[in-house]
C-alpha cells in the first residue's frame, strides 16, 4: 500500500534532515566559544592529534581536549535525555513525563550533594570519579527505591499508576533532601550544589564521553528493540497484553534502559531539565507516534538541542558562561508553548 | 474446542468467580448475560488469559493455555474489550495495523498490509485510515478497533483454532451499528475454526444472535445451553431480579423480551 511506503520514506528524509541539522550545529559548536577556531585551526589540531605531534599550540590542545570532547558529550547527553523520555513517555502512556520521573535524577542530584557537603570527610578517593559515581549511585539508590516501594502481587494495569505516583513521591523526599544539604553547607559547598542542579558540561572529557557513549549507543539499540511493544503499549495495558506483549516485562526493561541512560548522563553533567519532555513532543508533532521513529529522531534532536544550548551557554556572556540548564529551559520553554498551540497536536 | 474447569477467582477478599466450568465451541455464537458484577467480564478475561485464575484450567483446543507464550497466544486469540482513549494521536491505519504486530518482526510484511487493508474494508473504516483516532466518534472508535482485533485472527494459522472475546463491545454504538456489529461477528463466528465468546449487556441482541447462552449469577454458572432453552422467566428473575415478559419477534420470530 503506498500510504505506508511513502511514510516510512518520510520518516527517514525526517531523520536524515535531523541528522544534517545536528552535523551543522556540531560544527558550530566546535568552532565557536570562549576562543574562536578557524575551520583551518580546527584541521590541524585535529590532523596534529591523530598523527601523534607532540607541538601542538596551546589553543589546538585547548580545542582537542576541551572544545571537542564537550561538544561530543553534549550530542551523547542530549540523545540520553531525549531517548529517555520518548521511553518514559510511551511507558508511562502519558505526554507530561520526563526521565527523572521515576527518581533518577533527583536522586543522582542528592547524591552528588552529598558529596559536596560530606566528600571531605571520606576516606576513600576515587580523585575526578567520585562525584559522577555519588551522583551515579544516588540516581540508581532512587530509582530502586522507587521500583521497590511500587512493587504489587496485582496486573500491570495497578503497577504503573503506583509507580508513577511512588516517582512523584520518592522525588520529593530527595528535593527536600538536597534542600536541607544546601542549608547547612558553607558557601562555596553551597554554591557547588547550587551549580550542578543547573547542569554544566565544563567536565568534559574524553573519558567521560568513552563512558556515556558507550552507555548511550548500547542505550538507543536496546530501546529500538522494544519500540514495537512499547507502540501497542499506546493502546493500553490490557490491550497491549492481548496483543502478546509481556508488559510487565517490558516495563522493566524500558525502566532499567532508561535509568542507565539518563544516571550515567546526570552524573557527569549535573540536572538538564526540559530536554528530555520537549523533544518527544516536537518529533510527534513533525511524524506522529511511531515509537520506531521516536526513539532514533529523540537520539538525534535531544543532542542537537542540548548542542545548541551549550553553544548559547558558552558565547552570550564570554569568556564566562551560562548554566546550561537555564538555557534549556529559557530557550526551551517558549518554543514548546508555541508548538503546543498549534491545534493538530490536540487530542 | 474452548474449556473452562473449575475456575475460582478472588480479588480483595471476595470471590469473583466460584468453581466456574463451560465448553464454547467453534462454529457458534456463545454469549455470556448477568447483572452488573455477576462476574461476567472476569470470566471472559479469564477465558482470554488477561487473567490468571486462582484455581482451575483454561485449555484452548486441547493444549493448556497456560503454556502459550504471549506471542503464540496473540496469534490465535484476540480480544475487544470497550474502546479505550489514546495518549498520543495514533493514525487510524498505524492502530489497525497493531493487530498484525504478533505476526511480524521489525516492519510489516505485505500480507500484513494486505490483511489490513480487508478488515478496514470489512469495517468500512478504510474513508478514515490517516485520521487520528482521538477525533472519532465513540462508534467509529469501536469499529476501528473491532477491525484492529479481528486483523489479529483475520486468516487461519498453522491449522489451530482462533479465538475471539468480546467484552462488552457494545457501548458507545448506537442500534444500527450494534445490529451492524452483531451481524459481522456473526458472519466471523460461522467459520469452522473460530471459537467466539463474548459478554453483551443488551437481551434482545443476545436473545437475536447468540446461538448459546451462559447465565453468571453471583460468580457461578446459573444457566448454559441454547439461547431459546436459557432465556425462560424462571432464569431471567434470578439473574437480574426483574420480571420478563417473553414475546415473539413478529419479523424474526425469535424471543423479544420486556419489563413488568
Amino acid at each position: 500500500m503506498t500510504s505506508r511506503v511513502t511514510s516510512r520514506d518520510a520518516d527517514r528524509v525526517t531523520l536524515l534532515v535531523l541528522l544534517a541539522i545536528m552535523v551543522v550545529v556540531t560544527a558550530a559548536s566546535i568552532r565557536f566559544g570562549a576562543i574562536d577556531f578557524s575551520f583551518r585551526d580546527m584541521l590541524e589540531a585535529a590532523s596534529g592529534t591523530l598523527a601523534g605531534r607532540a607541538d601542538l599550540t596551546l589553543d589546538q590542545r585547548i580545542f582537542m581536549q576541551l572544545r571537542v570532547p564537550r561538544a561530543i558529550l553534549c550530542l551523547l547527553v542530549g540523545a540520553c535525555l531525549g531517548v529517555g523520555g520518548t521511553l518514559m513517555q510511551a511507558l508511562f502512556r502519558n505526554p507530561i513525563v520526563e526521565p527523572g520521573l521515576v527518581g533518577t535524577s533527583s536522586g543522582a542530584a542528592f547524591g552528588a550533594a552529598l558529596f559536596y557537603v560530606f566528600g571531605a570527610l571520606l576516606k576513600v578517593d576515587l580523585g575526578a570519579w567520585t562525584l559522577p559515581l555519588a551522583a551515579c549511585g544516588g540516581g540508581v539508590l532512587s530509582t530502586y527505591l522507587v521500583f521497590a516501594l511500587a512493587q504489587t502481587k496485582h496486573g500491570a494495569r495497578s503497577s504503573i499508576m503506583l509507580l508513577l505516583l511512588t516517582g512523584l513521591a520518592i522525588n520529593a523526599l530527595f528535593m527536600s533532601g538536597i534542600g536541607f544539604l544546601s542549608y547547612v553547607a558553607r558557601d562555596p559547598q553551597a554554591r557547588s550544589i547550587i551549580y550542578w542542579n543547573l547542569g554544566t558540561m565544563s567536565g568534559a572529557d574524553w573519558w567521560s564521553v568513552t563512558v556515556v557513549g558507550i552507555c548511550t549507543i548500547g542505550g538507543v539499540f536496546a530501546a529500538l528493540l522494544y519500540a514495537k511493544p512499547l507502540n501497542a503499549l499506546m493502546i493500553g495495558e490490557e490491550e497491549a497484553i492481548a496483543l502478546g506483549v509481556n508488559v510487565r516485562r517490558l516495563k522493566w526493561i524500558v525502566l532499567t534502559i532508561n535509568v542507565i541512560m539518563v544516571a550515567v548522563a546526570t552524573a557527569f553533567t549535573g540536572v538538564i531539565s526540559f530536554v528530555g519532555l520537549i523533544v518527544p513532543h516536537i518529533l510527534r508533532i513533525i511524524r506522529g507516534p511511531d515509537n520506531r521513529f521516536l526513539i532514533t529522531g529523540s537520539a538525534l534532536l535531544g543532542g542537537t538541542l542540548l548542542s545548541v544550548a551549550d553553544l548559547i551557554a558558552r558565547v552570550s556572556l564570554r569568556p564566562a558562561e551560562l548554566p546550561i540548564g537555564i538555557v534549556t529551559s529559557v530557550v526551551g520553554v517558549p518554543v514548546f508553548l508555541s508548538l503546543l498551540r498549534r491545534r493538530e497536536y490536540l487530542f | 474446542m474452548l474449556d473452562a474447569r473449575d475456575i475460582v477467582f478472588r480479588a480483595g477478599g471476595n470471590v469473583l468467580l466460584d468453581r466456574v466450568s463451560a465448553a464454547f465451541e467453534p462454529a457458534r455464537l456463545h454469549l455470556i448475560i448477568g447483572a452488573n458484577g455477576a462476574g461476567k467480564s472476569t470470566f471472559v478475561r479469564v477465558l482470554s488469559r488477561l487473567l490468571r485464575p486462582d484455581e482451575g484450567r483454561v485449555t484452548y483446543g486441547g493444549a493448556d493455555a497456560a503454556h502459550w507464550s504471549e506471542r503464540d497466544l496473540a496469534r490465535h486469540r484476540a480480544v475487544l474489550s470497550q474502546a479505550f482513549e489514546v495518549a498520543f494521536p495514533i493514525p487510524v491505519r498505524e492502530l489497525v495495523m497493531m493487530g498484525r504486530y504478533p505476526h511480524f518482526r521489525g516492519r510489516p510484511r505485505a500480507a500484513d498490509d494486505q490483511v489490513v487493508n480487508e478488515v478496514m474494508q470489512f469495517f468500512d473504516v478504510t474513508d478514515m485510515a490517516e485520521r487520528s483516532y482521538g477525533t472519532l466518534s465513540g462508534g467509529e472508535r469501536q469499529r476501528v478497533n473491532f477491525a484492529r482485533v479481528l486483523a489479529q485472527i483475520w486468516q487461519p494459522l498453522d491449522g489451530a483454532s482462533r479465538y475471539l472475546f468480546l467484552d462488552e463491545p457494545l457501548t458507545f454504538l448506537d442500534i444500527r451499528h450494534q445490529i451492524d456489529f452483531m451481524k459481522k461477528v456473526k458472519a466471523f463466528a460461522t467459520q469452522p475454526d473460530v471459537v467466539v465468546v463474548g459478554v453483551v449487556h443488551d437481551l434482545n441482541l443476545a436473545a437475536r444472535f447468540a446461538d448459546r447462552l451462559l447465565v453468571i449469577h453471583h460468580g457461578r454458572v446459573l444457566a448454559d445451553g441454547p439461547t431459546a432453552e436459557v432465556l425462560t422467566r424462571e432464569y431471567l428473575e434470578r439473574a437480574f431480579q426483574v420480571t420478563p415478559v417473553l414475546l415473539t419477534n413478529p419479523a424474526s420470530g425469535d424471543v423479544l423480551l420486556a419489563f413488568e
